[in-house]
């Protein structure tokens, strides 16, 4: 039952981050190590380990594979068909929340999309292994006027530099961010800080934050006339019903959304289902669930693109060595492609 | 208005058609409600009575203590609880985050400082007099606490529907400690939740009929059987 295969990667994995990303490392080592103490004064100090319940298996995981439907319609179902005896717990959070229960133990497994935070956990032994599994990519929106002139742009970094600009020169609501560490707003963060733009307290009145999800800060933007990032699932599903905005600029590299599955060190938490996991994990890096992923469509449109189509990849720490890496014998290309 | 209508025609629709997911989602719902119900009554209403019935030191702060338990914000309780049964916590071991276990024992310490706040004022709003004729009657402690429930049972009442109405309509707790897992955890609050963040809103005003119903039906029953106590009075 224990899909041993996975494991083969991992230690190559973990060794190719460690070294690219030394100081995201020394970031995620700190809190680890909060963490892993934290995690020192629970059940274990009371010399009670909990009882591993292997038929369970709890999923931390992005909101977007579910209100996309991937995950009920596509990955639940066909997994429950080839493990009958696995009870999936899908717990639907924000990428910022899945990789924190994933960092305490409280997920047997994590599916979301922030890589830079991903590979620093790998980095620290947080993780064990990253499978990407799935990518799309975000769009920026934004009133159909383009009063800042985002259309075009070669880059969203390019474009969010516009609208940086827009916003401080009129002064009205510019930009509606997500501000609830979700994986769309990770991305968003780092397309500031790759568009060099800083943002300041002098900054509330362009940029501001709904704290909701992503249908709600597209309503907000929509009632403001202001831009946001968001991902293409929930843009497809509701963008009729948020009329004024339009879809600007997408498909840019910098703009990509990747999907990983991740597995937890089951070594820094016993209670974790590693297991289950690895079987989840291999699933949907396989043939069959790449070929599920790809074949997926809402209305005619396919929402992921199966990552086997898109190896090597640049967020993985070095081209090179990620084109002879043991994931592409692991992942076979799929087949089919749209 | 368009979406309104409908929300409301799709509700009917799921209700008429049997939708075997709406019921099960509903089902869920009742049962969890009327399991956090039963347990806080049990618990609470002797604990209410005792504290009605009671002078020591330290009751007045007990008082205050469950008063403000009535207006626990329910995240708090749902995030306390999380905390208590996640894997790490105290009573990981257990293993019954994520289980509809879980959402009850959140739904009850809901509950329970209602039910027993509730309790305390209905009992000490009987009249001193009566107690004292049904001590000099003879009676024992615990008589004398039977007797005085069924004196207050319209007030009594009112706090068994005040409690069923808190946990029935609670979101955030059973969010938190139940992971809104479908087929598993999913109760109306949190589909209705999902269904809003994810753009359906004829489907989440369907489920908002549906909570609405069962509500009323549930407080009918119990305004009934409040009522008719009333006039045998």
């Amino acid at each position: 039952m224990r899909c041993r295969f996975l494991l083969l990667g991992s230690r190559w994995r973990l060794r190719a981050t460690a070294g690219a990303l030394f100081t995201g490392a020394a970031v995620a080592l700190a809190l680890g190590a909060a963490v892993l103490f934290a995690g020192g004064c629970g059940s274990n100090a009371a010399g009670q380990r909990p009882v591993p319940n292997e038929k369970q298996l709890i999923l931390a995981s992005t909101t977007s594979v579910r209100d996309s439907g991937l995950m009920d319609n596509v990955v639940l179902p066909a997994f429950k068909a080839r493990y009958p005896g696995i009870t999936v717990k899908p717990i639907y959070v924000g990428t910022g929340q899945a990789l924190e229960m994933a960092k305490s133990g409280n997920a047997d497994v994590a599916i979301v999309h922030s890589p830079p935070d991903e590979l620093a956990l790998l980095a620290t032994g947080q993780l064990t292994l990253r499978l990407p599994f799935a990518y799309n990519y975000f769009t920026i929106v934004g009133p159909s006027g383009d009063p800042a002139g985002v259309r075009g742009s070669p880059s969203a970094a390019v474009a969010f530099k516009k609208i940086a600009a827009y916003g401080r020169r009129t002064g009205k609501v510019a930009f509606v961010s997500r501000g609830d560490q979700s994986g769309t707003n990770k991305k968003e963060l780092s397309l500031w800080t790759s568009a060099g733009v800083t943002l300041t307290a002098d900054d509330d009145r362009w940029y501001i934050k709904s704290g909701q999800g992503m249908l709600e800060t597209l309503q907000i933007a929509a009632q403001k006339n202001a831009y946001t990032l968001t991902d293409m699932a929930t843009w497809l599903k509701n963008g009729s019903s948020v009329a004024p905005l339009t879809k600007l600029l997408m498909t840019t590299q910098d703009l990509k959304n990747i999907y990983s599955v991740d597995l937890i060190n089951q070594a820094l938490h016993p209670s974790v289902n590693s297991a289950a996991a690895e079987c989840l994990a291999e699933w949907l890096v396989s043939e069959s669930g790449q070929r599920a992923i790809a074949d997926y469509k809402v209305n005619g449109v396919a929402l992921f693109q199966p990552f086997a189509d898109d190896i090597p990849h640049t967020l993985l720490p070095a081209r090179s060595e990620s084109a002879a890496s043991p994931v592409s014998s692991a992942t076979p290309a799929a087949s089919s492609s749209p | 208005m368009h979406l309104i209508l409908q929300g409301v025609r799709q509700a009917f629709e799921l209700l008429i058609k049997g939708d075997a997911a709406t019921y099960d989602i509903a089902l869920r719902s009742l049962e969890v409600a009327a399991a956090a119900l039963a347990i806080a009554l049990v618990v609470g209403v002797p604990l209410g009575g005792a504290l009605a019935l009671s002078r020591f030191p330290g009751r007045r702060f007990l008082v205050v203590l469950v008063n403000t338990g009535m207006g626990a914000p329910p995240v708090a309780v749902g995030l306390i609880v999380a905390l208590f049964l996640w894997r790490t916590g105290p009573l990981g071991g257990l293993n019954i985050i994520y289980t509809v276990r879980a959402m009850i024992i959140a739904q009850v310490l809901i509950a329970l400082p209602i039910v027993i706040g509730l309790t305390l004022a209905a009992m000490q709003q009987l009249d001193e007099g009566l107690r004292l004729q049904i001590l000099a009657l003879g009676a024992g402690r615990w008589r004398l606490f039977i007797l005085l429930l069924r004196e207050a049972r319209v007030p009594l009442l009112a706090a068994v529907m005040a409690a069923f109405g808190a946990v029935i309509s609670e979101v955030g707790a059973v969010m938190m400690v139940g992971g809104n897992i479908e087929g598993q955890t999913q109760v109306l609050t949190t589909a209705i939740m999902q269904d809003t963040s994810m753009g359906d809103f004829a489907a989440a005003l369907a489920l908002v009929v549906i909570l609405l119903l069962l509500a009323f039906s549930t407080n009918y029953a119990m305004t009934l059987i409040q009522q008719r106590g009333q006039k045998a009075t």
